[in-house]
């Protein structure tokens, strides 16, 4: 069984990831001028519960930190802070500290400590502007001497010492020390008695009634003196607490200190009161509450991904009983127009239906991913020193959770290949008469069948003189090649392409672009940049909506039906013998607009056959795999495309190299779907390789 | 037979002129034999894959794993899905012969003549009204890497 | 018939803490999202102690308290407010909204229960 604590902690940084979300969002919601209560409440929540929920896990730094945003952020709450832009931008930097510190929580990783104390200190300077002398400077400051020794009735009502001495802590720095003489021997405790005082000693420009006002509900449960003090009236003794009080507060439960001898916590008389007269403002505070936030919750629930995931497997098994039944029917001879006919191409369509709906349920907005790039952008803009405004456009496109999860890495790349080597520094821009600030805009839309996803930057464009050169340099193209202009932008997925003079540190992390193409087209996606010299660059970048089912074209090769995944498929050619040059015993290269490329007779390649088939009996598909390398696949005969669900064959068995995975035919039969990166890589590596296999498999 | 403690219940089945039997807690189903899917580079004895409601279920031909002569299916062959940890496969057998109940005192050790192949898998030998049952073990079944494939 | 036990909180970590100390101490656990939700449990049954946040979407600690408060049938039923709130002027509001007991968050489970069997008697 699990440990239902690991379960609830589980739960807790799930919800860390949720509410971390809904505070970037809301932030920048507000750095766009947005003021409503309810964004400051919602960003307000998200900190607090986290703080909450950090607590019960005993998550120190992460509760201290959160305890002083949330403190900001009360101030904006409650008006005394105005939540212009420079605050909100120390907010979202706040917030990716706060993140940090959730992560490293989760994940048992170190924080940037040095960072973390920073931006708390940055807190207290809030409402100064930058560079404004701090409000609480020596001279200004008066110092007052409190002694406070709280009587048992004050525990009795459920108040606690610790909480006033931190509100206390609000008004100026406040030092704190415990007196314990009144400390009775251990055997003449009462537990329920009252024995400590403190002494504080308070640097506050405030005036005496701020500071009764502290006290003011407890007035008459303890004893308070307050008075003036010298100007280093600090007594000596334990101190207890660290300079904000922090700790103590968090980790002295009030509950150790209040033991109630009643049921009753409160007296009557308070009770009848606030039963009687509910003050009016608190009323109106709460309708107010209420009528800002109606909107904030949309009706969901959640369901375990392994009931949907049931659920989908179920529906492609309807897709392809159904498939089967109107073959059969078809093969009985009924004709198109009978009622069997008809009410089975009802069935077809409900059954259509019904998979599109199931699909739609792991269907996610791509909002999550797309919230995580301000950060980066921030983060990339101030490591490169130019000035960037992140615009983002269909957030609430949906795709597979699948598709989702994996999206993430290829548009961080596109992202901070746009800032790296898109825009230009501000200097440039302003010489080449453009603003200072840079755009890079993130697009998200449905494209037939598929998810395009953008990244355009309004910078220089790609300079292609020097990309072609470089690719000369590099030995990736002839010294004679004749490209267009999109092909030469292409250039930069070729592996081991960098365009920048010198790798910077943003880009240069060891993955090029060329990376991100492999890793796209792992997907069954692909990946492309158009560029205008002086206007910019976009990457288009797109996928299949699900990972769960593949477009793919239905072919045949000896006898043995494969599918070929319709992303990695360039084009379909007819070979003319005169085209064909053999290398070798087992290798052909087809003549393809002046170029040679590797044919691969699949059959063979998998080790059906030996006999390789004579190319003009076939049918060749130009596919692309890995890095752009091109080969072609020569097949039988092509059956013509299909959306197939695609099946695991490691489930049951094992990785079968050559083989992606499998389908279930509308016959009911298994298909195999071919790797075509796989077969590719072996096409292009040693000769000999084809006759190795085909022994291998005999 | 009798109910001492024990006592395991066993499906028997016919491949070849042999008989084996496995434990019934193995076996999921029991159905006709279908057309499979060919797997490349795939030892000879997987039959290839075939669509169990929605599943890709492998096919062992038990004979030819266990070194008999491999077996040319037809519709009269028998397909025995059993779990093995994780995974379900599918054993390709001539026929099943019988559902049998056996305590362990009478499951006879094998004699140290069979071949290794036989070795590997045989766990114990019953003799029922004449007739030997070979009680076969199933996880090595499987190839257990591409590595043994090859 | 075992005290059953109303929580209030709009963190699924929160509520999930909250019901396996509950449960344990052999509490019946009620659970709501917020005080929208709390009041819609309250129209099904009656517990014999509350335990609310404060800061909850849709309707936070305060206006749930209050109308508790204003229910005939519930009005007695102690509500203790559960919170990471340290400010002085809200403890203040929940026990004029009618609030019988104020617990800091994080809480130890024993003094909770111990709290909760106290109001609850």
């Amino acid at each position: 069984m699990q440990d239902p604590m690991a379960e609830i902690r589980a739960t807790f940084f799930q919800e860390c990831e949720e509410q971390l979300a809904a505070l970037e969002a809301g932030l920048i919601a507000m750095e766009s001028g947005a003021s409503e209560a309810e964004t400051v409440n919602a960003v307000f929540r998200a900190v607090h519960s986290m703080k909450g929920g950090a607590g019960i896990f005993s998550l120190d730094a992460l509760v201290r930190f959160a305890h002083v945003f949330e403190t900001a952020l009360d101030k904006v709450r409650s008006g005394d802070l105005t939540a212009t832009p420079r605050v909100v931008g120390i907010f979202l930097r706040a917030a990716d500290v706060l993140a940090d510190l959730v992560r490293a929580a989760r994940d048992g990783g170190a924080v940037d400590e040095q960072r973390t104390a920073a931006m708390a200190a940055e807190f207290e300077h809030l409402d100064t502007p930058g560079d404004a002398v701090a409000p609480l400077a020596e001279d200004g400051v008066g110092s007052w001497e409190i002694v406070f020794s709280p009587r048992a009735e004050l525990y009795a009502k459920a108040n606690e010492a610790a909480l006033l001495l931190r509100e206390l802590g609000r008004l100026g720095e406040a030092r704190v020390t415990l007196d314990t003489s009144r400390l009775p021997d251990l055997e003449a405790i009462d537990p329920e008695g009252a024995y400590l005082s403190w002494n504080i000693s308070l640097q506050s420009d405030c005036d005496e009634a701020e500071i009764r006002n502290v006290f003011e509900f407890v007035e008459d449960d303890c004893e308070l003196t307050i008075s003036r003090a010298g100007v280093s009236g600090f007594a000596p003794g334990t101190v207890i607490t660290g300079d904000n009080g922090f700790k103590f507060e968090f980790f002295a439960p009030m509950m150790e200190e209040e033991p109630e001898p009643e049921p009753a916590a409160i007296p009557a008389t308070v009770q009848a009161e606030a039963a009687a007269e509910a003050p009016r403002n608190a009323v109106v505070e709460a309708i107010a509450a209420k009528a800002e936030s109606a909107t904030a919750v949309s009706a969901t629930i959640r369901v375990d991904l392994d009931r949907v995931d049931r659920m989908i497997d179920l529906v492609g098994e309807l897709v392809i009983n159904e498939a089967m039944l109107s073959q059969r029917v078809m093969e009985a001879g009924i004709a198109r127009a009978s009622g069997v006919a008809m009410a089975l191409e009802e069935l077809e369509h409900l059954t259509r239906e019904i998979q599109d709906s199931v699909m739609a349920i792991r269907a996610q907005p791509v909002r999550s991913v797309f919230q995580r790039m301000p950060r980066l952008v921030r983060e990339v803009a101030a490591q490169t020193g130019k000035q960037v405004r992140l615009l983002t456009e269909g957030e609430g496109t949906e795709v597979d959770k699948t598709v989702i999860e994996r999206i993430s890495d290829p548009l961080t790349h596109m992202i901070r290949n746009a800032i790296d080597h898109g825009l230009e520094t501000p200097e440039k821009r302003v010489a080449a008469g453009k603003p200072e600030e840079g755009t890079v805009k993130l697009t998200a839309l449905h494209r037939s069948g598929r998810i395009v996803l953008e990244v355009a930057d309004d910078g220089a464009g790609i300079n292609r003189a020097r990309v072609k050169q470089k690719a000369i340099e590099n030995g990736v193209i002839g010294t004679d090649a004749q490209l267009t202009d999109d092909e030469i932008d292409n250039l930069i997925f070729l592996p081991g392409f960098s365009t920048a003079a010198k790798i910077s540190d943003i880009s240069g992390r060891g993955v090029g672009m060329d990376v991100v193409r492999q890793s796209v087209q792992a997907l069954g996606g692909r990946i492309s940049i158009s560029s205008r010299p002086g206007l910019g660059s976009t990457f288009t970048l797109s996928l299949p909506l699900t990972l769960a089912v593949l477009d793919g074209m239905v072919v045949s090769a000896r006898g043995h039906t494969l599918i070929i995944p319709l992303g990695a498929i360039v084009e379909t050619l007819k070979p003319r013998g005169q085209d064909v040059f053999p290398l070798d015993r087992d290798t052909n290269l087809l003549a393809l607009r002046g170029g040679y490329v590797p044919m691969v007779d699949v059959a063979a390649s998998l080790g059906y056959c030996e006999e390789l088939l004579e190319p003009e009996q076939g049918v060749a598909l130009l596919v692309e795999g890995e890095g752009g390398v091109r080969a072609v696949l020569l097949v039988d005969a092509i059956h013509g495309q299909r959306q197939v669900v695609i099946k695991s064959l490691e489930a049951n068995y094992r990785a079968v190299s050559g083989i992606a995975a499998a389908t279930v035919m509308g016959d009911g039969r298994v298909a195999l779907i071919l790797d075509v990166d796989a077969v590719v890589r072996q096409a292009r590596s040693e000769g000999n390789r084809v006759d190795a296999a085909a022994m291998e498999a005999s | 037979m009798g109910h001492e403690a024990g006592n395991r219940e066993l499906i028997a089945f016919r491949v070849g002129r042999q008989e084996f039997c496995i434990n019934v807690m193995m076996v999921r189903e029991i159905r006709g034999w279908t057309g499979a899917t060919e797997l490349p580079r795939t030892p000879r004895y997987v039959k290839g894959v075939i669509n169990l409601r929605g599943a890709v279920l492998p096919i062992v031909d038990l004979a030819q794993r266990l070194g008999l002569p491999g077996t040319e299916p037809t519709a009269r062959n028998v397909i025995i899905v059993v779990q093995i940890g994780h995974q379900q496969i599918g054993l390709l057998v001539d026929a099943v012969s019988d559902i049998l109940a056996a305590s362990d005192a009478e499951i006879q050790v094998a004699p140290d003549l069979a071949s290794d192949l036989v070795k590997n898998f045989v766990k114990g030998l019953l003799p029922v009204e004449g007739r030997m049952i070979s009680l076969i073990a199933l996880d090595n079944v499987l190839p257990a890497s591409e590595l043994e494939a090859a | 018939m075992s005290t059953t036990v109303l929580t209030v909180d709009d963190s699924r970590a929160m509520r999930d803490m909250l019901r396996h100390s509950l449960v344990a101490a052999g509490f019946r656990v009620l659970q709501a999202e917020d005080g929208m939700h709390g009041l819609e449990v309250l129209a099904q049954e009656t517990p014999d102690v509350i335990v609310t946040d404060i800061n909850m979407p849709r309707m936070d600690g305060f206006g749930f308290i209050e109308a508790v408060r204003k229910d005939e049938a519930r009005r007695a039923v102690p509500v203790l407010v559960l919170t990471t709130e340290v400010d002085a002027a809200k403890k203040q509001r929940a026990r004029a909204a009618g609030a019988t007991g104020w617990i800091v968050k994080p809480f130890d489970p024993v003094k909770l229960v111990e709290a909760i069997r106290r109001v609850a008697a």
